[in-house]
């Protein structure tokens, strides 16, 4: 569904991406993983065109997607949330969803005001606060349930686990489990292996902008060296 | 109280056409961060393109039908200015945009110029419209009366489309955070034509619709520019009601102070904007505007060390060429170069503000104009030495300085440049219509040197003394504990507060340094002009300094200097021609486009292209 | 051991929100107390009113018995306080000795001066602080290019240079990999233990909370809930409802003597 072929990216004169290739099929859940610096941030910012690989292809549902601007991209039904919760806090929790809404889409789930305030109990008591009003935790379901509202095929969580109270990272866990359950395929990128864990099956290890690893949890828990050398826990 | 309510109602008329062009200028501003100082130039536009409409489409129906034409016709060309002159520059740093849309006015300034001739053109009246009422006894046209009319219901509709629409929610969205936007699957590069159409549009239908009352002239556009920075300030930036209220407030204002207080309209202006200010810093309806700490786009500033040696032998020899151009040089030739040097350290001044502070200031040309009416006031005054006028011009620089500084330090980013540009108006309004102290629009003149420097080769050495010494002086404290304390301030003023900077104390000292250099630039000026004119308090003179340390390179230590002597020198050659300005616009367009690192920045970038210097590190 | 700060009735309302209510604490010298609780429980406004960035609605803080409350962060700094932010502040066009050297500069009341060449001012000192936290070797790099645990690092060293007393750290792991944590921690403890000074945290990772704070504090909805040590936090009711969840998802501590 989601294809990258020895992609090159770069911040200014810094190299972040180095010939990274990774592929995820429909319906599955893909974990990246790597360090602090890694280049997992860059990979989610690559393949949504907001940086654009110098060379290699990142292909969509089979059509090549690299230096197309990235409203295009999340026409085509690829989802974005970012690490930094970058919601508009000036706008209502309903506004921020408006932003967010684009016309269902065939062979994907066509998300409703209501399916998401079910799933995000909070925000539907707020939906007429802004932004700024949330706490940390609400200000991150709201980028999720934002991104849903554009009905994705794909949808890509930068660091979902950073920054939030444990009880929230069970809840997020939670949601990308239920997210699963609706068949769309989710490219996630962690820190936190234990929460990798528990929502992905599996795991693509990165290291200075290159994959060093692909395969399932099982297999890559009965290779601690892999998992010593690339992941730091 | 018929003469009252008259011009009460004559305020609210007049506030019609500025409400438009101020929400414009607001709305683009929000979505796009582009202070678009062209937004005069479309007023202007507006009159202009409403005025040959009119010849065309006659009766009350061909009247608002050309109105509204002329709105669409203005709304277009900025359309057309926002896809070939901003689309390929929105990477750029920010507000280096703002030099760009400096010159598109120099280029509608002589477009205009070509089309509809230097004769100022009195508006037909509005057919059906012509006659007056009575409210106590007292005329009142019926167009103002349709204009409070029609004025609100612009407003609402504005309103109702950025509060209750998806396009409205989008661009507030936009104003944000643009490339969220993108991400959620907005075309945002449409979104900001749109809007661009929008602005352009109201600040073409406000210049429309006050022909029947002011008619079409080319000054029109920096008439107006002081005017809708004044209200957006008050109003609070991007705020809908704010700029209705603002407008309202100084229009009637304007009214009443023509009426009781003439000599004092212009200066009316800006001292409520003060009072308001001083009271609520962010205006009326505005909130405080959170300056991201990483606001500056694109690259960062490299970290600067001292000249090196061969640097500093290259300016030691450069120095010592122009010390010898009385030698073999011509008499123009010196004077060129005394203008030159005077510009650079006009602009260093400011990109020591600008650059090493971080403090985008609008109205520089207060204090250069400010020094040279210091010392041209003393000299016509009093008995006083020229010698010692030269020496106090900095002085009443500085004065200045401390006061404006004081009163803008508080504010941030866009509302400090605003602010700034207000004060400098201020002053020129002071000295314009103080005409029995300043010689108001006449200037002052017979203001010359004492015996032994009244000859060009004497003043030129002066000059080139003072004013590179000058220069030296800006750059010294650029290095020194200082200048690090204000980078700190500049970079983040979060960690230099806690870590014992009284930041805005730094800021405040390092404004009325920069102040006092420029008023010795502005010294050096009037001596070598012999007089002074309103014009070097101008908006347009705040501008060129401006355009130059943008021009040259902000985030390089010598971009004021070198843009500075790079624009004079082109501007003496461009100005023999007839069609100069244009000429200039474009120019300026270009350097933009083709280099918006700067001179500097982009030689230097080019310099490391080849390979040549590997140094980061380094600084030119 | 001597009392280094203490909180008394400190409350922040924004509104009719009670961002802070009514908190009370003390810290000693020589102590690594942590501060914890969910997004919004008011531990950024506690660290700004106790810094100064905030004036509180009522209450006061102490330090070393001398009132503190609503001074300029300028002022409390010179009182002996440093802090560190939860999203890193350096000045991005310096090079990383340069921004210790500014805060060296500060402390000398030397800022105001024009005497050029700041940048030899301070530097040999400043080095030593980088020394400190490990960064000497980076003194001269570019701070806008360092990676994000260096940045932390460096904000750390430039915290120290005026001798603290009393150390406030908002979030000082947060965007950090598993072991630059540890690093971090174990650099800070070290810290605390050979220049006696007092440090107080915020932190949302557990392994570093329950592995090197000598104590901690629960807030919740701006309120303290819950005071102890590693232990009695963890086996808090109260505090796993609001805040630890059941645990299923801490991470394994390689140790495993922390999380036994």
């Amino acid at each position: 569904m989601l294809e990258l072929t020895a992609i090159n990216s770069f911040y200014g004169k810094a190299h972040v991406l180095n010939d990274l290739s990774l592929s995820v099929e429909r319906s599955e859940v893909v974990s990246l993983l790597g360090r602090n610096g890694a280049g997992k941030s860059t990979t989610m910012k690559s393949i949504m065109q907001i940086v654009t690989p110098k060379t290699g292809k990142v292909t969509f549902l089979g059509e090549d997607i690299t230096g197309m601007p990235s409203h295009r991209v999340a026409k085509m039904g690829l989802g974005y949330v970012p690490e930094d919760r970058r919601i508009f806090t000036d706008l209502t929790v309903l506004e921020n969803l408006e932003v967010g809404r684009q016309p269902s889409r065939e062979g994907a789930v066509t998300w409703t005001l209501d399916m998401l305030f079910d799933m995000f109990p909070n925000l539907a008591e707020r939906r007429q606060n802004r932004g700024k009003e949330l706490s940390g935790g609400e200000q991150q379901m709201l980028t999720i349930a934002r991104t849903l509202m554009g009905n994705p095929r794909l949808i890509l969580l930068d660091e979902p686990s950073e920054g939030i109270a444990p009880l929230l990272v069970e809840q997020m866990a939670n949601v990308i489990l239920q997210l699963k359950e609706e068949g769309l395929t989710v490219l996630i990128s962690e820190q936190n292996l234990h929460f990798a864990q528990i929502v992905a099956v599996k795991a693509v290890i990165i290291e200075s902008g290159t994959g060093k690893y692909v395969g399932s949890f099982d297999d890559l828990n009965a290779k601690p060296e892999i998992r010593d050398a690339y992941l730091t826990v | 109280m018929g003469l009252f309510i008259a011009q009460l109602l004559t305020g609210l008329a007049n506030a019609g056409a500025l409400f438009m062009v101020a929400s414009g200028l607001s709305l683009i501003f929000g979505v796009t961060r582009i202070v678009n100082f062209a937004h005069g130039s479309f007023y202007m536009l507006g009159a202009f393109v409403g005025y040959s409409l009119l010849q065309i489409l006659p009766g009350m129906v061909g009247f608002w039908v050309a109105m509204l034409l002329a709105a669409i016709v203005v709304g277009v060309i900025g359309v057309v200015v926002e896809l070939l002159v901003l689309r390929p520059i929105y990477r750029a740093p920010e507000l280096f945009q703002l030099v760009a849309t400096f010159g598109v006015i120099l280029v509608i300034q002589d477009l205009a110029l070509m089309i509809w001739g230097a004769e100022d053109m009195l508006g037909p009246r509005a057919p059906g419209l012509k006659g007056v009422i009575r409210i106590m006894g007292e005329p009142v046209p019926t167009y103002d009366i349709a204009l409070i009319v029609i004025t609100p219901f612009v407003a609402l509709a504005l309103w109702y489309l950025i509060t209750k629409t998806r396009v409205g929610i989008l661009v507030r969205a936009a104003t944000q955070d643009r490339e969220m936007v993108s991400a959620l699957g907005v075309n945002q590069t449409w979104l900001f034509t749109g809007v661009f159409f929008l602005g352009a549009a109201l600040a073409g239908l406000g210049g429309a619709i006050q022909l029947p009352k002011g008619g079409a002239d080319l000054m029109m556009d920096f008439n107006i520019l002081a005017s809708i920075f004044v209200v957006v300030v008050i109003g609070g930036m991007g705020s809908l009601p704010g700029a209705y209220l603002a407008a309202v407030l100084i229009s009637v204002l304007n009214v009443f102070g023509v009426t009781y207080i003439p000599q004092s309209t212009l200066v009316l202006m800006f001292v409520v904007m003060a009072v308001v200010l001083m009271i609520r810093p962010y205006g009326l309806f505005g909130r405080e505007e959170v300056a991201g700490e990483h606001g500056q786009v694109g690259e960062v500033e490299r970290p600067f060390k001292p000249a090196g040696l061969n640097a500093r032998l290259m300016v030691a020899a450069f120095l010592f060429v122009l010390a010898l151009v009385p030698f073999y040089g011509s008499t123009f030739s010196m004077v060129l170069i005394t203008d030159v040097v005077i510009f650079c350290l006009f602009a260093a001044s400011l990109h020591f503000i600008l650059g090493v502070g971080g403090l985008v200031s609008f109205g520089h040309a207060a204090f250069f104009g400010g020094g040279a009416y210091v010392a041209a006031l003393i000299v016509t005054y009093s008995e006083t030495p020229m010698e010692f006028a030269l020496m106090l011009a900095p002085v009443g620089a500085a004065m200045a300085a401390v006061i404006i500084g004081w009163l803008c330090i508080r504010l941030t980013g866009v509302y400090f440049a605003m602010l700034t540009m207000a004060f400098a108006q201020l002053l020129w309004s002071l000295v314009y219509q103080w005409g029995a102290f300043t010689g108001g629009d006449d200037g002052l003149v017979n203001i010359w040197p004492s015996d032994w420097l009244n000859d060009t080769t004497v003043y030129y050495y002066l000059t080139l003394i003072v004013g590179v010494g000058g220069i030296l002086l800006l750059r010294h404290a650029a290095h020194s504990p200082f200048g690090y304390g204000l980078r700190a301030a500049r970079d983040s003023a979060r960690q230099a507060e806690a870590m014992g900077i009284h930041t805005k104390r730094v800021q405040w000292a390092a404004f009325t340094f920069a102040g006092a250099m420029a008023g010795v630039a502005g010294g050096l000026f009037v001596f070598s002009k012999g007089s002074i004119f309103p014009s070097e308090l101008e908006i347009a003179r705040s501008f060129d300094a401006l355009i130059v340390v943008f021009l040259g390179g902000v985030k390089t230590l010598s971009g004021g200097v070198v843009g500075g002597a790079a624009l004079e020198t082109v501007k003496d050659f461009l100005t023999r021609f007839e069609y100069w300005r244009m000429a200039l616009g474009l120019l300026i367009i270009g350097v933009v486009i083709l280099a918006p690192e700067g001179i500097v920045g982009s030689l230097r970038k080019a310099r490391e292209s080849f390979g040549r210097i590997n140094r980061p590190e380094g600084e030119v | 051991m001597t009392e280094v700060l203490r909180v008394e009735h400190l409350s922040k309302h924004f509104g009719a929100i009670k961002a802070v209510d009514d908190v009370n604490f003390s810290l000693k010298q020589g102590e690594l107390l942590a501060m914890i609780g969910p997004n919004g429980a008011g531990k950024s406004t506690c660290f700004n009113m106790m810094m100064g960035q905030l004036k509180p609605t009522s209450g006061a803080v102490f330090l070393r018995g001398e009132n503190i409350t609503r001074l300029a962060p300028r002022v409390i700094w010179r009182k002996g306080v440093g802090r560190t932010f939860q999203i890193t502040a350096t000045y991005q066009s310096m090079t990383v000795v340069e921004n210790v050297q500014v805060a060296l500069m500060s402390h000398n009341h030397r800022i105001f001066s024009f005497r050029p060449y700041a940048h030899k001012l301070f530097r040999d000192q400043a080095l030593g602080f980088l020394e400190t936290v490990g960064m000497q070797d980076q003194a001269d790099r570019h701070a806008a290019v360092l990676a994000y645990g260096d940045l932390k690092r460096l904000e750390l060293a430039i915290a120290l240079c005026h001798e603290p007393d009393l150390l406030l750290m908002d979030e000082p792991t947060a965007g950090m990999a598993p072991k630059e944590r540890l690093a971090l921690m174990q650099l800070t403890a070290s810290i605390v233990r050979d220049r006696g000074i007092s440090v107080l945290f915020t932190e949302h990772d557990m392994d570093v909370v329950f592995g090197h704070a000598h104590r901690i504090m629960v807030l919740n909805r701006g309120r303290l809930i819950a005071e102890g040590t590693a232990a009695e936090i963890r086996n808090n009711t109260h505090v796993q409802e609001v805040y630890l969840g059941g645990g299923q998802l801490y991470k394994k501590s390689e140790e495993g003597s922390i999380n036994a």
